[in-house]
């Protein structure tokens, strides 16, 4: 197979100084309607490997849409073509041309399969076929490929890439690639200890991963150069996992924040122990599906902002939901602990079940708008887009909220109903009210917290269930009544947590926060940040 | 103030009552028809999976009545709902059997759920069937075991991984929620994977909770141990729910089924309906049915199914086609008996053989456990599977796993004259002991 590459690859730059010719398009015509006879996922392996010997850059085409699953068989007369579905039928288009060439129904077509091994064989055959694309993001691809995939024969035409490269970053990412040849090649050991520092220097895990595999097959001054650089790339990587670490222990934090901060308002200021607090979660999160629903099926090109039109009708929904819970229940059982939570974990049952008969018991689909898909990279740590944006948001919705506590009328109400009931009515305040809509209010930003976690977990009748003890946990470690004590009791909670989990496992790592927080609150039963005054003996 | 407490718990009560409706609606229908027990949670966290078992029950008895009944009588569907609450599995079995007398009961779909069942089963001697793949190390005289067990779905999966088809895979992570299920089966892998020589090193075992949401760590984790040089593969048992979020995050960091693929043992369509799969293209699954076999026979299944729930978008899955088969050898077993006693048509289902959807035969074997093809899919864009590789013949499943030291001597045959569930080789004597 070695040999058919560089063949191909000498053949590849013949063809792209001459230009391919007529009598070449035939050949690979013949090539390709194999395809339609090929048995099983090895015969189809063969007739790929044939195509990328021939080093024709034309055949970039049908086996890009060959890994994508879309390279079809007529069956009327066994051709083979590029589908694209559309919304009845697949539009067909030449495999080699693009031309378009009719479309057909599905049942007159056969799928070309593939398989992983299949996948894989057609990527890396696409990375040498594509090094000389005009799109520098092609080239990186391609140097990538060629990184991870290092091979003796791919050394010329890298040297020949780089000879001609413009852009430094992508020549950088191309010698890489030649250095991760040259070690698998028989080229001298002053060549390869020069290329094991280049690739030190590259210091990722792909490198790391190179390096390992050479240690264990070199000998001599190149295996000494292989375990030096393994060292160093280890020892800058566990310097990068404890960031790792403190990032996903902020980015959990910032969940459980989300979660808990609609629990910091009905649980820590109003005293009601809401254990329906989970399903207003749950209730935004549905309302997200329902958007993407409608927007899906009736206006499909305002789907990147589905979740921005979901926050404000979520909030509603979730508010409406609790004003009337509090309207309808929990205003008759003030002062009585028990039968609050009696009550609400009652109204949680019903909220789920009411859900699993309207939308049924299985899951929904809630996709990730395109500018929460995907990550990017700082050194070597990868953050995710959709935990990023999570964070930010939750720290929006923490400071909205705090600025409706501290400096809205309304909020100096909410205030002073908790500080001093009586006093308050005697002020003129009315209390029902405040009492109702701070409850809506809870409700509404445990709604809005539903839009952001049904970007990271599952949209279920039960997705509120796994929210419900560690919202709780945290308002009342972060101390109740005081929502800078959530904040910062969600983010430690989030960070030892994550410390912990790499070292005691998930299990292990959940019941050492439980048991740390138990004797934490034998300490200070008021938590971390205990309100202070009259209001704590009302 | 009183009032309006007592209001509330009239509130609370209202679901139970609608709960006790459905079964006593069913009392009221006429005399003379022969009753059939399902026991699958419609509420609490199970109900994602196990209500639609129960629609597909309906279905099928729905059918067997449309083709005449049978031996004369109707069938009529008691349908209990254990609220996925485990002690009220062993209940509701038994409100089933006594009061309903009903003469089998299709039911239980986590592991906790048919131990809870299986004393108050062999106490009023009926009969369960239970669909849902499961660890093994059991063999109960009342039970038959339609699922896979893990020499019907783990075993052919890790071959698969090893095969120069599947990626020749060198160093394995065993992922899975923390329960009796993925343990035992990890514990059955790893010992497979070591008398295939993979040394410790290269195996890295994990276990997370019960809808675990969070799986940032352990991805990476999994990335980590993918980059030491050597193919890597995860094989998960996570379970439910946790699955989604699981990957999600494998798709936000990159990981592709060509480099670090995943193969899942509890993921079905069912599940792959809440995600959107274009990242996950190429992760694989084991199981003994897809929906996406073509077959006249699965072909008009799905029809069917579309039919009866009037919803063309909902999918079909392994557990259903495990009680498509454990139905039709229970008509065919009470057709052979000639009556609906139990003791008589546990003797007659032994040899019993039905078609499956994936077109071929199913046959009940003397350890109550079926024969079945194992087909390993990888998920496609649309959220199907697409099969990449089917075993050559039938797997007879093997209930107590031959990797496992104290199990390995253990054999079950529930015919008469040797009547017993764990048979010691060695020994000779019955009553051996399994791992649980």
């Amino acid at each position: 197979m070695k040999i058919f590459r560089a063949i191909g690859l000498t053949l590849l730059f013949l063809l792209t100084t001459l230009s391919s010719s007529g009598a070449a398009e035939a050949d690979l015509r013949a090539i390709i309607a194999k395809f339609a006879t090929a048995a099983d996922f090895s015969e189809t392996g063969a007739i790929v490997r044939e195509l990328t010997a021939t080093g024709d850059p034309a055949v970039e085409r049908p086996l890009a849409a060959l890994a994508e699953g879309n390279l079809y068989i007529r069956a009327a007369d066994s051709m083979v073509f590029v589908g694209k579905e559309g919304s009845d039928s697949i539009q067909l288009f030449d495999p080699l041309s693009g031309e378009a060439a009719g479309e057909a129904s599905a049942d007159d077509l056969t799928q070309i399969g593939v398989n992983n091994t299949l996948r894989r064989t057609i990527r890396d055959a696409l990375g040498t076929l594509t090094l000389g694309s005009k799109d520098p993001t092609v080239r990186i691809a391609a140097a990538d490929t060629m990184f991870k995939t290092p091979d003796a024969a791919n050394i010329e035409p890298l040297d020949a890439a780089i000879a001609s490269e413009t852009v430094a970053s992508v020549k950088a990412l191309l010698e890489q690639a030649r250095g991760a040849s040259i070690l698998v090649s028989d080229k001298p050991d002053t060549d390869k200890l020069a290329a094991i520092a280049l690739i030190g220097a590259r210091g990722d895990r792909d490198a790391l991963s190179l390096l390992t595999s050479v240690e264990a097959n070199a000998s001599g001054a190149v295996k000494e150069a292989a375990t030096a650089a393994i060292a160093s790339i280890n020892s800058t990587l566990a310097f990068w996992d404890a960031g790792q670490n403190i990032w996903y222990g902020i980015s959990l934090g910032s969940v459980l924040l989300l979660a808990a901060i609609g629990l910091a308002i009905t649980f820590g200021v109003m005293g009601v122990i809401n254990m329906a607090h989970g399903e207003m979660v749950m209730l935004g999160a549905y309302t997200t599906f329902v958007v993407q629903q409608v927007i899906r099926t009736s206006f499909p090109g305002l789907f990147d902002w589905s979740l921005v039109i979901a926050l404000p009708l979520a909030f509603l929904v979730a508010a409406l939901v609790g004003l009337a819970i509090e309207r309808g229940i929990i205003r008759f059982l003030y002062g009585r602990p028990l039968e609050t939570l009696l009550a609400t974990w009652g109204v949680s049952l019903i909220l789920q079940q009411a859900v699993r008969t309207i939308f049924g018991p299985t899951n929904q689909e809630v996709g990730n708008p395109s500018w929460m898909s995907g990550s990017f990279d700082i050194g070597q740590l990868a953050i995710t887009w959709n935990r990023l944006w999570i964070l930010v948001f939750a720290l929006a919705v923490f400071g909205v909220l705090l600025y409706v506590m501290k400096r809205t009328p309304w909020g100096l109400q909410m205030r002073a109903v908790t500080a001093n009931r009586r006093m308050a009515a005697s002020m003129g305040i009315k209390t029902p009210w405040v009492d109702a809509l701070t409850f809506a209010l809870g409700s509404g930003i445990a709604g809005i917290a539903g839009v952001a976690l049904s970007q990271i977990d599952n949209v279920s009748p039960n997705l509120g269930r796994g929210y419900i003890i560690d919202s709780f946990m945290v308002v009342v470690f972060g101390g109740v009544g005081n929502l800078w004590g959530t904040l910062v009791g969600a983010f430690s909670l989030g960070i030892v947590n994550k410390f912990l989990e790499p070292y005691a496992g998930a299990v292990l790592g959940k019941i050492v926060v439980l048991v740390l927080i138990i004797l934490f609150i034998q300490k200070r039963p008021r938590g971390l940040f205990a309100l202070k005054g009259r209001a704590v003996e009302a | 103030m009183r009032g309006n407490f007592a209001k509330i718990t009239k509130i609370l009560s209202a679901g139970v009552v609608a709960a006790g409706l459905l079964a006593s609606a069913s009392a009221k229908a006429a005399e003379d028809t022969i009753k059939v027990g399902i026991l699958h949670s419609l509420s609490g966290t199970m109900a994602i999976s196990e209500t639609t078992l129960k629609d597909v029950m309906l279905m099928l008895i729905d059918e067997q009545n449309a083709k005449g009944g049978l031996l004369g009588k109707k069938l009529e569907a008691v349908v209990v709902d254990p609220a996925s609450n485990w002690p009220l599995f062993a209940e509701k079995a038994r409100e089933l059997i006594s009061k309903d007398k009903v003469a089998a009961v299709f039911g239980c779909w986590t592991s906790v759920s048919r131990k809870s069942v299986l004393p108050v089963f062999s106490e009023l001697d009926n009969i369960l069937f239970y669909p849902v793949q499961y660890e093994g190390e059991e063999s109960e005289r009342n039970v038959f075991y339609t699922g896979a067990a893990p020499n019907q779905q783990a075993i052919p999966a890790v071959d698969y991984l090893m095969s120069a088809d599947g990626g020749s895979v060198k160093r394995w992570v065993l992922e899975g929620t923390d329960y009796v299920y993925p343990r035992t089966t990890n514990k059955i892998l790893e010992a497979y994977l070591k008398s295939k020589g993979v040394p410790a090193e290269d195996i890295m075992v994990n276990y997370t909770p019960f809808g675990f949401s969070d799986w940032q760590t352990e991805v990476s984790a999994i990335k980590k141990f993918g980059s030491a040089g050597k193919k890597t593969a995860v094989v998960s048992t996570v379970n439910g729910d946790a699955n989604v979020p699981f990957y999600k995050e494998l798709g936000n960091q990159g990981i592709k089924a060509e480099d670090i693929p995943v193969m899942a043992f509890s993921v079905g369509e069912e599940e792959l309906a809440g995600l959107d799969t274009k990242p996950l293209v190429g992760h694989l699954a084991a199981w003994n049915y897809f929906e996406s076999v073509n077959t006249p026979e699965n072909k008009k299944f799905i029809a069917d199914w579309h039919k009866f729930i009037k919803n063309n978008k909902r999918t079909t899955n392994d557990p259903m086609e495990a009680h498509y088969i454990g139905f039709n050898m229970w008509v065919k077993a009470v057709q052979k008996a000639g009556t609906t006693d139990p003791d008589k048509v546990i003797d007659a289902m032994v040899g019993v053989s039905v078609p499956n959807l994936t077109g071929g035969y199913s046959a009940m074997m003397p350890n109550h456990h079926i024969t079945k093809p194992v087909l390993i899919g990888e998920i496609q864009a649309n959220g199907q599977f697409q099969t990449v590789s089917k075993t050559p013949g039938l797997v007879m499943g093997d209930e107590w796993s031959d990797y496992l030291p104290d199990s390995k001597d253990l054999i079950s045959d529930w015919r008469a004259p040797l009547s017993c569930g764990n048979f010691n080789v060695k020994t000779g004597k019955c009553g051996g002991k399994g791992t649980n």
